[in-house]
């Protein structure tokens, strides 16, 4: 067999370069250094001891780094050589949607009429910002089929929040108590975490053999005291959930509600709407389906559309545009007597929503479709070319993701965690790892529409490289990556004996 | 469609690939009858150049802090942002980075984050911070149920500064597990009053906002005693991150939670978000700690490094036993929040909440001797506080704008008994001019 450094050179998507060491702050600081200034002082300098007692005032702030403007700068700029980015290459993080972020979302929202409004100036001042709020709400409610979008969610996961309380508003009031939240063994953790933030226990669905929920499973479990049912569609086996409609007709039909994730909408932009598929309830993600930029964890947005039914609980303000007797414009509507109430401290993260409007504008109605059809061309291609090199625990046409396994390399004591590693080494970012729960050492991967063909050759050609290692020089997998700054980092060392902050004289122990 | 990078002939080699006649056949598994059989009603794409102008028009109908002199806090705040904060956040390793739940292609954000914990340790005096939350309400809300699974007990006491927003975030978090709210009145002079009446035995905690919504800087100590005296928990919340350096530290007076809005340091404003929650509790506390954690390790060959930790915490490990549901936080905020803090310093940041108070001291002084204005509460503040106007605050509004100042909240809706009265907030960015001008048209004199 060839050299293994030969054949990540053959294949691979980086080559060594210059990697740079970079100390935390603290350690380059030096009493003195300054990396901002101020204007000088044009009102009096007053000493705050004079109407506080001394105690109450901050005397120091021992434990901040004293640094020029150069040396922040190169410091960040050095740590950002560390990460792997979009922008870098294929991110196949299965369910997180790592498409392009387009330029443009980040120029719009960087307008100083975006970027420096304040969200209590009167409503007179914020026409422009309101209606795109108020235009973005529609176009969501036209991709997803429902009736309201509220935009104040911060991310997915307070989305499901606010749609599980939505839920839970809608039964207490029509004076019903239950208890109990059905979500498929499928689910991202997040969706048994909002519902338990609701005081609901819930309720496993199994999957089928064939990785879909049957309405039999659904019906067994759909007692008087469920409050309804969370769903991913496409799952997160990246299957189109085939019973849907009958399913949420059985939820329907004794009194539920049906909650979307909609955490892998990409897969059906123009295609089909969760909104005609039995769904009362949804979340986008922004930094998902609509390309703002994940950030490193964040900012994202998950506003939550409904259906009429649940309209009166959404959580307020809502933007309404004026009828004409009241004259022209937008304003901040709190009449929602029935609210669930506020989420945000402000209005959500609005920046996020210019990033998503310019994105929605961008590409319309044939390019929303577009994006829909080539990310699941690209997720069927790649199945395609790695089939037969990698375990398929649903070996069928998918969606926008697919998901391998392990099992193949059992025999030779490759895990998933190792193919992961040793990707790394071939220039590209993981795919979400051991999710689903329902399959073991499940390998993830969503390329989105964003990877063009011979970007997604030299991924499987990377990945079936692997698995050729896999069987010829197990240890070698075992012990990527190879070519990064730092090996494989101990995490258990981490959780065991926490370190978590720098201190000026850190414990000897 | 210039994000997608497809040509026809590509489509076909891949469908021959997949063995699939068509893109329509990828599609099977959506039944025939649930698909959309018409195109989206969305306007018709646009061309970049035309989506920008399109949305340039639409910036250009907000008022901003660029455009009118401003004095509108409220939980909000207008700080100068250093150039080096545009420019090392947009780097796209940062931004278009995932969660680095894969430490080796992840060190710049672990790295940072660890650093942002550190300081945020250092500004708080506690011992652990998480890698941020969605926003100061969101943060308080968190650190509210946190207080409630360590002691138990569902009764939470505000003190009568509590931001109104927070206040219905609370209320909206704590309904679907139980968690009662009551809130301390607030004395005559800004501050909370009678705190010690509200706490009880099945008190979980106490929130203390610092300083108060309406300016007031409130006795972090006695608020501290007020708590242990019951085995509550203390929290100490903020919507003005800077205060944490120009106050001593909630920590030394007794905090056990300190949490809130961190978007004064280097975030936009962007009309009330992406905005910046953080969290920070004593080390005890750690296990029942919301959000995420970024530890210290090594790696296989012994070298520094950094790893998401003590995740068993978390949503994707713990599902419906996790401390919170959130999963995507304001990571990129924290990075613009951690660059600030470098850049500003040990002694800049101390030297900037002394300007920012330096200012609204003037701003009183100023106040205090024009006839027909008040400052109705007498506690000491920051860089915010109540001004009595004569007349009723709209048209006090309504005047200062006209002279191209943004004044202020009215505070009809949130304190009326204050009679017309406008929040009255002064940054860096408010020059003396500025300020003089704004008290003669609060006076209704002209500009």
């Amino acid at each position: 067999m060839s050299d293994p450094r030969e054949r990540v050179q053959a294949v691979g998507n980086a080559t060594t370069s210059l990697a740079f060491e970079e100390a935390l702050l603290f350690e380059r600081s030096r009493p003195g250094r300054r990396g901002a200034d101020l204007p000088a002082p044009d009102v009096p300098d007053v000493d705050p001891a004079a109407s506080l007692p001394a105690d109450w005032l901050r005397d120091d702030l021992e434990g901040l780094p004293e640094l020029s403007e150069p040396e922040v700068v190169r410091h960040f700029t050095r740590l950002s050589t560390w990460n792997y980015a979009v922008d870098l290459g294929l991110y196949p993080l299965g369910s997180c949607t790592m498409k392009y972020n387009p330029k443009l979302n980040e120029a719009a929202a960087q307008l100083p009429g975006f970027a420096l409004g304040h969200p209590l100036q009167p409503v007179a001042l914020s026409q422009g910002i309101l209606q795109l709020m108020y235009e973005l709400e529609r176009h969501l409610a036209e991709i997803s089929g429902m009736d309201r979008v509220t935009l104040q969610p911060a991310a997915g996961a307070q989305g499901e929040l606010a749609g599980i309380m939505m839920i839970r508003a809608y039964h207490e009031h029509r004076g019903e108590r239950r208890d109990k939240i059905l979500i498929p063994d499928s689910a991202h953790g997040t969706n048994p975490a909002s519902a338990a933030l609701n005081g609901y226990h819930t309720i496993p669905v199994p999957s089928g053999p064939d990785g879909l929920i049957h309405p039999a499973a659904v019906a067994e479990r759909m007692t008087p005291d469920v409050a309804g049912l969370m769903v991913t569609n496409p799952n997160t086996l990246g299957l189109f959930e085939e019973h849907l409609v009958e399913i949420a007709e059985i939820v329907h039909s004794r009194g539920g509600l049906v909650y979307g994730d909609g955490a892998n909408l990409n897969a059906l932009l123009g295609v089909a709407r969760p909104g005609d598929l039995g769904i009362d309830v949804m979340h986008f993600n922004l930094h998902k389906t609509f390309s703002t930029p994940h950030g490193g964890g964040g900012p994202g947005a998950g506003p939550v559309g409904v259906k009429n039914l649940l309209a009166p609980h959404l959580p307020v303000p809502m933007v309404r545009k004026l009828e004409a007797a009241e004259g022209q414009g937008f304003v901040l509507d709190y009449e929602f007597p029935h609210s669930i109430g506020r989420l945000h401290g402000n209005l959500g993260n609005v920046g996020m929503l210019v990033r998503a409007f310019a994105y929605v504008r961008s590409l319309g109605p044939d390019g929303l479709r577009r994006c829909a059809e080539m990310a699941v061309l690209n997720a069927n291609y790649v199945r395609a070319r790695l089939r037969r090199s990698y375990a398929v625990p649903y070996d069928r046409p998918v969606m926008h993701e697919c998901v391998l396994s392990d099992r193949s390399f059992e025999g030779a004591g490759v895990t998933t965690l190792d193919v992961a590693k040793r990707l790394i080494d071939y220039g590209y970012h993981p795919p979400t790892v051991y999710f689903p729960l329902i399959v073991p050492g499940a390998l993830m991967i969503e390329p989105t529409e964003s990877e063009s063909l011979e970007g997604l050759d030299r991924f499987c050609e990377a990945l079936l490289a692997i698995a050729e290692e896999a069987r010829e020089d197990p240890e070698h997998v075992k012990g990527a990556p190879h070519s990064t700054r730092l090996s494989r980092l101990d995490e258990t060392r981490a959780a065991r004996k926490p370190v978590l902050r720098w201190q000026p004289d850190p414990d000897p122990s | 469609m210039r994000f997608i990078p497809h040509t026809d002939e590509d489509v076909a080699t891949m469908l021959e690939a997949i063995g699939a006649p068509s893109l329509e056949a990828l599609f099977a598994c959506v039944p025939e009858k649930l698909r959309l059989d018409r195109p989206l009603a969305l306007p018709a794409a646009a061309s970049e150049q035309e989506v920008l102008a399109e949305l340039r028009a639409l910036a250009e109908r907000n008022a901003h802090a660029g455009s009118h002199a401003w004095f509108l806090g409220a939980g909000t705040y207008a700080h100068f942002v250093p150039s080096a904060i545009d420019a090392l956040a947009s780097r796209a390793e940062f931004a278009t980075s995932y969660t680095p739940y894969q430490p080796e292609v992840s060190q710049g954000t672990l790295q940072a984050i660890f650093e942002w914990q550190s300081m945020m340790c250092a500004l708080t005096g506690l011992e652990v911070s998480n890698a941020s939350l969605y926003d100061g309400a969101s943060a308080t809300a968190e650190a509210a149920l946190m207080a409630m699974r360590l002691t138990r007990r569902s009764k939470v006491v505000l003190s009568g500064g509590v931001h109104p927003h927070t206040r219905e975030v609370l209320r909206t978090y704590l309904d679907g597990l139980g968690g009662e709210i009551s809130t301390a009145p607030r004395g005559a002079d800004g501050r909370t009053a009678g705190l010690v009446g509200c706490v009880d035995d099945a008190t979980a905690c106490v929130i203390l906002q610092q300083p108060a919504f309406l300016g007031a800087i409130e006795d972090v100590a006695a608020a501290a005693r007020a708590a242990r005296a019951h085995g509550a928990v203390l929290v100490v919340t903020t919507s003005e991150a800077l205060s944490l350096a120009f106050l001593r530290s909630p920590g030394a007076l007794g905090a056990d939670i300190a949490c809130g809005e961190a978007q004064s340091f280097g975030v936009p404003m962007s009309f009330g978000g992406p905005h910046l929650g953080f969290l920070a509790a004593r080390g005890a506390h750690v296990r029942q700690m919301p959000g995420r954690l970024v530890g210290q390790t090594v790696d296989a060959r012994g070298r520094r490094g950094f790893v998401l930790t003590l995740s068993t915490r978390e949503q994707h490990i713990r599902r419906e036993r996790a401390t919170s549901n959130i999963c995507t936080n304001q990571g990129l905020c924290l990075l613009r929040a951690t660059i600030y803090l470098a850049l500003l310093g040990r002694r800049g940041l101390r030297e900037l909440a002394r300007l920012n108070h330096a200012k609204a001291e003037y701003a009183k002084s100023l106040v205090r001797r024009t006839p027909g204005l008040a400052l109705p509460l007498a506690a000491p503040t920051f860089h915010e506080f109540v001004v009595g106007v004569p007349g009723p605050a709209e048209a006090a509004l309504a005047r200062a704008l006209d002279a191209g100042l943004v004044a202020g909240l009215d505070l009809a809706p949130h304190a009326p008994e204050l009679g017309p009265a406008l929040l009255v907030c002064t940054t860096e960015l408010a020059r003396r001019e500025d300020i003089d001008r704004l008290v003669r048209v609060l006076a209704g004199r002209s500009a």
